[in-house]
């Protein structure tokens, strides 16, 4: 199978006044359909970085990026935009839902961005089946001052999921949830690449998330430095077992 | 995006905080609605002044002696001796579609009647002057042509004049006044006429023009001619061959100033209603003012809006808006501000009106485009004023906005 991400020698530079900071010095990158892997490296190490041009939020200075086998890389914003809406699927630290907006409406948001319209109907009911993918298709009239964190998390999750996206992108997903719950959202990310073989990419700096995926990947001063395979993968389902439930906030 | 759902998440954001939502469409709504009641306050005063000249008649011709508009040294209206009764007469006899014709001559005299006395204007004139004015006596009859004819002393009185000397409402027919130290005998006050080309024609003595020229001021030319038209539509033309008879009559070569100046009613129906239209076009101008103060409000308030939803701007980027989308959905929340402001205004201002109306006995007439305009204008004072902060949601960088705090 064609490899979803295909970098290679992406190069990204900002100028900061006079100073020009190398975010990203030659990174290369092949990442193939249903992997789940974990970037972690210190701030500063170029991940955000790298993941903004992998959201295609942000372009390289110079390389190349294929994402589903299309070069987008020298795409221009509205493009890109088209790109972010039909490919990928972004999952923030913050949520970053609509506040005085059910979650149902939260969730179809990416659909009214779609240039082929949608019926009313047809876009709420993809929405309530994103919803029920993540457990919350009763909450789907609450809105986010009404939800938990880690039912807020969900909702987003829901957002990201509606477009059918080749790529997951999560930043820093469980970075203001509690362990219970962190472990609960990582769950669901396993829970969607076993069983939909999504594509799931995950930056976080806590060693433990990242040990949920399959493949950790470490970048430090704008380079990979360690691409390995996990080799003791963490089963979310199987921690939460362990986990005292009174950590629960509901 | 569609338009239905751009329309549907702008009134959303509106609808969320309806307190700001609220004030921010006060500001248009009271200038939508200051420029409503101005311009229907103009507007039906300027109907009244037309309706009042136009009731005066339309077809009324005045011929002054002298010239007072054109250039050299000019001796004004009145002061030309070469207006005569013959010219009159001529007017009569040789102007096609000329109705009544009437000479006049006047001065300004201390009347006296017994112990009481009055300042007024004494107007030499003809027995078509009642017919011209559609004017008619309340107590007794206007002078006749054998009046005219011998130079009687003879006087019709206007009601101010008559209230000043005899008392209001009293039938001063057969008394005697006395003007210039000269015995009047009264006989006939005129109705209440009011106001008319900017003179009040209830305060003035009508005599016969004759009795002007011979007892009071010893002169044989006369002052002026008022010249009824047979139609309204005619008057221009009548006017045109009255000029063009006198011309002939007084020598006049082409280049030369004309010894006499020639104004028709409705001309100064037209420099009234034209000062009155400049009048109400300043009022609106200045209430139109507000409305840039409401726009402002509107691109304030849209500012802030853009700073406060900064996070929501990043996450529509991210989740796939255009700047195009992010743009009009702020640029529709402005003009749905300004609209709907401009829509209560509007209704407001109608309010206002019909209150002036009642209350003040104001006439107040709002012109079907005045509503048009306010709303057109309001409309564009929203993509005018929201355009700014549109734009700068548009140019957020989505990574810069997904991190703003």
């Amino acid at each position: 199978m064609p490899p979803v991400i295909d970098i290679s020698h992406l190069v990204k530079t900002f100028v900061v006044g006079e100073v020009e900071v190398r975010a990203l010095r030659g990174v290369s990158l092949a990442v193939s359909p249903g992997e789940f892997i974990a970037i972690t490296g210190p701030s500063g190490s170029g991940k955000s970085t790298l993941m903004h041009i992998l959201g295609c939020l942000d372009r390289p200075t110079s390389g190349t990026y294929l994402l589903d086998g299309r070069d987008v890389s020298r795409m221009n914003k509205d493009e890109l935009a088209d790109i972010r809406n039909q490919k990928i699927g972004f999952v923030f630290q913050g949520f970053n839902l609509l506040a005085r907006t059910t979650a149902l409406d939260n969730v179809e948001l990416p659909l009214l961005y779609r240039s082929g319209r949608l019926r009313t109907h047809e876009r709420q009911m993809r929405a309530l089946e994103a919803l029920k993918t993540v457990g919350l298709s009763d909450r789907a009239d609450h809105k986010p001052n009404q939800l938990s964190g880690g039912q807020q998390q969900r909702v987003a999750i829901a957002r990201a999921l509606i477009t059918s996206p080749s790529l997951l992108l999560a930043d820093e997903p469980t970075g203001n949830l509690d362990t219970r719950t962190s472990v609960e959202i990582m769950g669901i990310f396993q829970r969607l690449n076993r069983e939909r073989g999504l594509t799931v990419l995950v930056i976080t700096h806590e060693h433990d998330i990242a040990e949920y995926a399959t493949r950790v990947i470490s970048c430090r001063d704008g380079l990979i430095v360690a691409d390995r395979p996990v080799a003791h993968r963490r089963d979310a389902d199987e921690d939460l077992r362990k986990l005292p439930l009174e950590e629960t906030v509901a | 995006m569609s338009p239905t759902m751009t329309f549907r998440i702008a009134f959303k954001a509106l609808g969320r905080n309806k307190m700001r939502t609220g004030l921010t469409m006060l500001g248009m709504i009271i200038g939508v609605a200051a420029v409503i009641t101005l311009v229907a306050m103009g507007n039906g005063a300027q109907t009244v002044i037309e309706d009042q000249i136009k009731g005066a008649g339309t077809n009324m011709i005045t011929v002054n002696a002298g010239n007072f508009t054109s250039g050299g040294v000019r001796m004004g209206v009145g002061a030309s001796s070469s207006l005569t009764p013959e010219d009159a007469d001529a007017i009569r006899s040789q102007v096609p579609g000329v109705q009544f014709v009437a000479p006049g001559a006047n001065l300004r005299s201390q009347v006296v009647a017994g112990n009481q006395n009055w300042y007024t204007r004494v107007q030499g004139t003809d027995v078509d002057l009642p017919l011209i004015r559609s004017w008619a006596t309340r107590h007794g009859s206007f002078f006749d042509t054998r009046d005219v004819a011998s130079a009687a002393k003879v006087a019709v009185l206007g009601t101010t004049v008559n209230t000043q000397l005899f008392g209001e409402g009293v039938d001063s027919v057969g008394h005697v006044i006395r003007i210039r130290s000269q015995p009047f005998r009264v006989v006939g006050v005129m109705v209440s006429k009011g106001q008319g080309m900017g003179e009040d024609m209830d305060d003035q003595i009508l005599v016969p023009y004759t009795t002007v020229q011979k007892k009071l001021l010893g002169i044989t030319f006369i002052h002026n001619i008022t010249v009824s038209a047979s139609s309204a539509s005619q008057t221009g033309s009548t006017a045109d061959a009255i000029a063009i008879l006198l011309r002939a009559r007084h020598k006049i070569v082409p280049g030369q100033d004309d010894d006499f100046m020639i104004r028709t009613l409705e001309e100064m129906a037209d420099i009234r209603t034209q000062a009155m239209g400049t009048m109400t076009t300043l009022l609106a101008g200045i209430a139109g003012v507000s409305l840039i103060v409401g726009g402002i409000g509107i691109m304030n308030i849209m500012l802030v809006s853009v700073t406060e939803r900064t996070r929501e701007i990043g996450l529509r980027m991210a989740i796939g808006a255009k700047a195009r989308d992010v743009l009009l959905q702020f640029l529709v929340e402005a003009v749905a501000l300004s609209l709907i402001g401009g829509v209560i205004g509007i209704a407001l201002g109608f309010f206002i009106a019909q209150g002036m109306e009642r209350w003040m006995s104001w006439p107040a007439k709002i012109p079907p485009n005045a509503v048009a305009i306010a709303f057109g204008f309001a409309a564009a004072v929203g993509v005018f004023f929201g355009f700014y902060p549109a734009r700068k949601a548009a140019r957020l960088d989505p990574i810069e906005a997904l991190r703003y705090e």
